[in-house]
């Protein structure tokens, strides 16, 4: 007994010394962004910079950059979740009930992204971008389908876990037996049981999206990164406030998150 | 048959905006201007300015993987002593989720802030006699780039081995301790053994994720390309001599082939992980 208390004793030395040093190292940078966002020109701090980057007309009128940058970001956001959920879910499910001799190649295809940087990625678009842009119009809303093949691995493993846990086929079965068409089942059965899968693969696109600059950038379109980059050049102090405001809405997102994975685990299927 | 009709979308998807984009690449890297095979591009890799970023971007991913993967575990292990669902092991865990993927511009623009001429760690330090602004160091891929990506790979490490460290069960050091072993036994002959695949294999993904790495260098260095991937967002961007935008599709095929040796060896060492710490 006494042995335990001298460990945990030494355990908690030791993580206050990590965590402190390693906090300091973290918090350095952050605390640099606050810091030059609230100088004043004489000196001394001001609040100035960030009342304009919450001053909606002041953003309208002064920086459509940024203006048009949120919007794009956040239609991204919409359309790359959209069109992740409604190609993976069904597909995912389809392949356990009907195919389950394609789940290796499904899921080779859903890993492969981790394998071809988002650089590489950027190359080999950019024909295809040339059909995008011909068929669908220079908008930098089409970087959703990009942004889709990104998410990806993400979604399919945070996708891949839920339906694990749930028996897909004999929920569908039984909801088969009682009369219940494919979109019946896909909807009302196999979705609110995967709802946390759901959401957590939907958390992280959020974040990866928000947090994009290589694949906008390289092809000149909007979203909220390329516009803060640009910004920077104009007005290197609202650029980083942007910067921060963006980081702290992403950390928000993932400690939300980071509960509605605490209430998954609280019942698990089997603990011993 | 109708049963493949339900995966037709996806595959035809993820043909349009991954597998053609990755032919053209391949393809591509072989071919020359006037669409003949060639094994020009590929030689050009041999360029010294190519060569030499990736040189640069292979250092700086292994020695950024390194340190890392070094004090990462070091976090990982220390956050798993605190309580499970406990407050500190929730917020770190949350925050390093947005440090490891937030890097780019913001990361960026939080270095020059600190360290940068005008940053506030700069202007202290200028003070007491340190004089940082003197240089670019903060711009070189040996220097300040190691430091600055350090940053998304210690926040990285936590979230890939904070698993590997929470499957450690105390059964196991308290077996050590009935057969009279001391902390460097347990740690030596049962903790280190068991972890040491998962603590290379999450190097090797630390590896990649900075070797892949194009936004925070791109946001951080104005002038020049020192590493592999600035260099082939420059053949993008730029107006290239023709017949030389191949060039870029061979740097990105061998950016690829770095890639996929190192996931190569990460997917044997998972296999062995999953052996022990099966969760």
């Amino acid at each position: 007994m006494k042995l335990h208390a001298a460990r945990r004793r030494k355990q908690t030395i030791f993580r206050r010394v990590v965590v402190g040093l390693l906090g300091l190292f973290f918090a350095l940078p952050l605390l640099g962004m606050v810091e030059f966002t609230t100088r004043a020109p004489g000196g001394g701090r001001t609040l100035a910079t960030w009342a304009t980057l919450f001053d909606v007309n002041v953003i309208d009128a002064d920086y459509p950059e940024l203006k048009t940058g949120v919007l794009a970001s956040a239609g991204l956001v919409v359309l790359t979740v959209t069109i992740m959920l409604v190609m993976l879910v069904p597909t995912m499910t389809w392949v356990r009930l009907r195919l389950p001799g394609l789940r290796r190649t499904v899921e080779f295809v859903c890993l492969l992204p981790l394998t071809i940087p988002a650089i590489v990625l950027v190359v080999g678009l950019a024909p295809v971008y040339a059909w995008v842009a011909y068929f669908l119009g220079e908008s930098s809303l089409w970087l959703a389908f990009a942004y889709v093949v990104l998410v990806l691995p993400y979604a399919y493993r945070a996708l891949d876990a839920g339906l694990s846990a749930i028996d897909v086929k004999t929920l569908a079965e039984a909801a088969r037996s009682l009369g219940a068409g494919w979109p019946t089942v896909m909807w009302q059965i196999i979705l609110p049981n995967v709802r946390t899968a759901v959401l957590s693969a939907s958390f992280l696109s959020v974040a990866l999206v928000l947090g994009e600059f290589t694949i906008a950038n390289l092809f000149s379109r909007d979203n909220l990164q390329v516009a803060i980059n640009q910004l920077n050049k104009r007005d290197a102090s609202l650029a980083t406030a942007a910067a921060l405001a963006a980081l702290v809405l992403a950390f928000i997102v993932l400690f939300a998150m980071s509960f509605v994975g605490a209430g998954r685990r609280s019942h698990p299927p089997e603990e011993n | 048959m109708g049963a493949l009709l339900g995966v037709l979308p996806f595959l035809a998807y993820t043909t349009i905006f991954l597998l053609v984009p990755t032919l053209i690449v391949v393809i591509g890297a072989c071919l020359d201007g006037n669409n003949r095979l060639t094994l020009g591009n590929l030689s050009a890799l041999a360029q010294p300015q190519i060569a030499s970023a990736f040189m640069h971007s292979v250092v700086l991913s292994a020695v950024t993987a390194l340190l890392g993967a070094v004090f990462g575990a070091l976090l990982a292990y220390a956050v798993s002593t605190a309580r499970e669902g406990g407050p500190l092991r929730r917020m770190i865990t949350s925050l390093c989720g947005v440090l490891a993927q937030f890097g780019g511009v913001t990361l960026a623009f939080a270095f020059i802030a600190t360290v940068g001429f005008q940053g506030f760690l700069t202007l202290w330090l200028q003070k007491i006699g340190i004089d940082l602004a003197g240089s670019t160091w903060l711009f070189e891929p040996d220097k300040g780039l190691i430091l600055v990506y350090t940053y998304f790979q210690i926040p990285l490490m936590l979230i890939v081995f904070l698993p590997a460290v929470e499957g450690l069960r105390p059964q196991w050091r308290e077996a050590a301790e009935s057969l009279g072993g001391s902390t460097w036994h347990y740690w030596r002959h049962v903790a280190g053994p068991i972890l040491a695949p998962s603590f290379i294999g999450a190097m090797l993904l630390l590896f990649t994720n900075a070797f892949s790495a194009y936004a925070t260098a791109a946001a951080l260095i104005s002038q020049g390309s020192p590493i592999i991937p600035l260099q082939i967002g420059g053949t993008l961007s730029s107006e290239v001599i023709l017949g030389q935008e191949n060039i870029g599709k061979a740097m990105a095929l061998g950016m690829v082939a770095i890639v996929a040796v190192v996931m190569t060896l990460y997917a044997v060492l998972e296999r062995r992980t999953t052996r022990w710490l099966g969760r």
